[in-house]
């Protein structure tokens, strides 16, 4: 099977990957839209291609604490998302669905009130990827972790470790009026369901011709 | 005298020297590996994401793993004047920072990498003297070359020497 080497990756690579972005997390900004009743500005996806070494500074210094709900990716595409939220952007997505003001340490109630959150934006994010590609993804149940930017990074570059020096993720982030609420997804497909995502979309793969 | 701090990032290390203070901030399933000569009071930090480096394909940063890791860091020690067979380590790291109702191969990696450094450790007998590994926090980790203490500090899980 022939991979798509990180390091190579073009322009139109990019170019889809953050196309992907785009149509993957307008669809979950607008399930968590109709989720709190209130309009939420996107901004445009970026599409980042970073050095291990550099993975823990993303959110500034990497002891920042941030909130990560993580999913496993399976089905014809595999790899995992990485939904994070910094604490005060969780306060005011509580605070919009449930109308109560979180303490920095958020009780059972309000993690669990994250995650299903978060497992609804991922579940729109995946749905219309998949309806896109035609490929079947699904994702696992959510897993929350509060706690250091650099340690919960770790879990997503430990993955892109395993098949490359560099890390690949596609970063959106979005705006509620009222409230400051900054998000950022991360998709990472596995280094081999890059392939299959770009076939799927009819891109034509220029790596090495050895099949 | 002030004492610098060097700042080791992921799949990174450094080495230093008395006063030299070695630091690595948010270990989540990574290992910070610390060896150290009490003797000449050179130390060394590495930070390590996977176990082998020869169950990989692409392994060009040597430093990402701990076999190959822990081989350079004694490698660049030596040069500072650290003596091998005086050489102690702690650890800490090797967290799982999302719970295991996901793929477990993926997220048992922290214990995974806890185990391979050991092995690595023990292969060259060099001992343990400390170790704050596990859990399903992150930690940040500083090494205070002067005395040989390593801070290990937490969010909600306390800060300790080791």
């Amino acid at each position: 099977m022939r991979n798509v080497d990180i390091n190579r990756l073009n322009e139109i690579y990019l170019d889809v990957l953050k196309e992907l972005g785009n149509i993957g997390a307008g669809n979950a900004i607008t399930a968590l839209s109709t989720m709190i009743g209130k309009k939420v500005d996107m901004k445009v996806p970026t599409v980042k291609i970073l050095e291990l070494v550099e993975v823990p500074d993303i959110f500034g210094s990497p002891d920042t604490v941030i909130v990560g709900i993580y999913f496993g990716l399976d089905g014809d595409v595999k790899g995992n998302i990485l939904f994070t939220l910094d604490l005060d952007s969780a306060s005011s997505l509580i605070w919009n669905l449930m109308g109560i003001e979180a303490k920095e340490e958020f009780d059972e109630l309000e993690k669990s009130a994250l995650e299903e959150i978060g497992n609804i934006m991922a579940g729109s994010y995946v749905a219309s990827l998949s309806t896109l590609t035609s490929l079947n993804m699904k994702i696992s149940p959510p897993a929350l972790s509060i706690d250091m930017a650099g340690a919960i990074l770790s879990v997503p570059a430990i993955q892109y470790g395993e098949i490359s020096d560099k890390i690949l993720f596609i970063e959106t982030q979005f705006v509620e009026g009222e409230r400051l609420i900054r998000g950022d997804f991360f998709l990472i497909p596995d280094i081999n369901s890059f392939d299959l995502i770009l076939k799927a979309l009819g891109v034509e793969v220029n790596g090495e011709q050895n099949s | 005298m002030e004492s610098k701090i060097l700042r080791v990032g992921m799949a990174d290390a450094k080495v230093t020297k008395s006063p030299g203070i070695l630091t690595t901030i948010g270990l989540g399933s990574c290992v910070g590996i610390v060896l150290y000569d009490p003797i000449a009071k050179v130390a060394g930090l590495v930070h390590i994401m996977l176990p082998y480096s020869n169950k990989i394909s692409d392994n060009s940063n040597k430093l990402k793993f701990a076999d190959t890791g822990i081989e350079i860091l004694i490698e660049e020690m030596l040069k500072e004047g650290a003596n091998p067979k005086r050489l102690i380590s702690k650890l800490a790291g090797g967290a799982q920072m999302f719970s295991s109702k996901i793929n477990s191969d993926i997220m048992n990696i922290g214990e995974r990498n806890v185990i391979a450094t050991k092995e690595v450790l023990k292969k060259l007998g060099i001992p343990i003297v400390a170790e704050d590994t596990g859990g399903n926090y992150g930690r940040t980790i500083e090494f205070y070359s002067e005395d040989g203490r390593l801070l290990v500090k937490t969010i909600g899980h306390g800060v300790k020497y080791i």
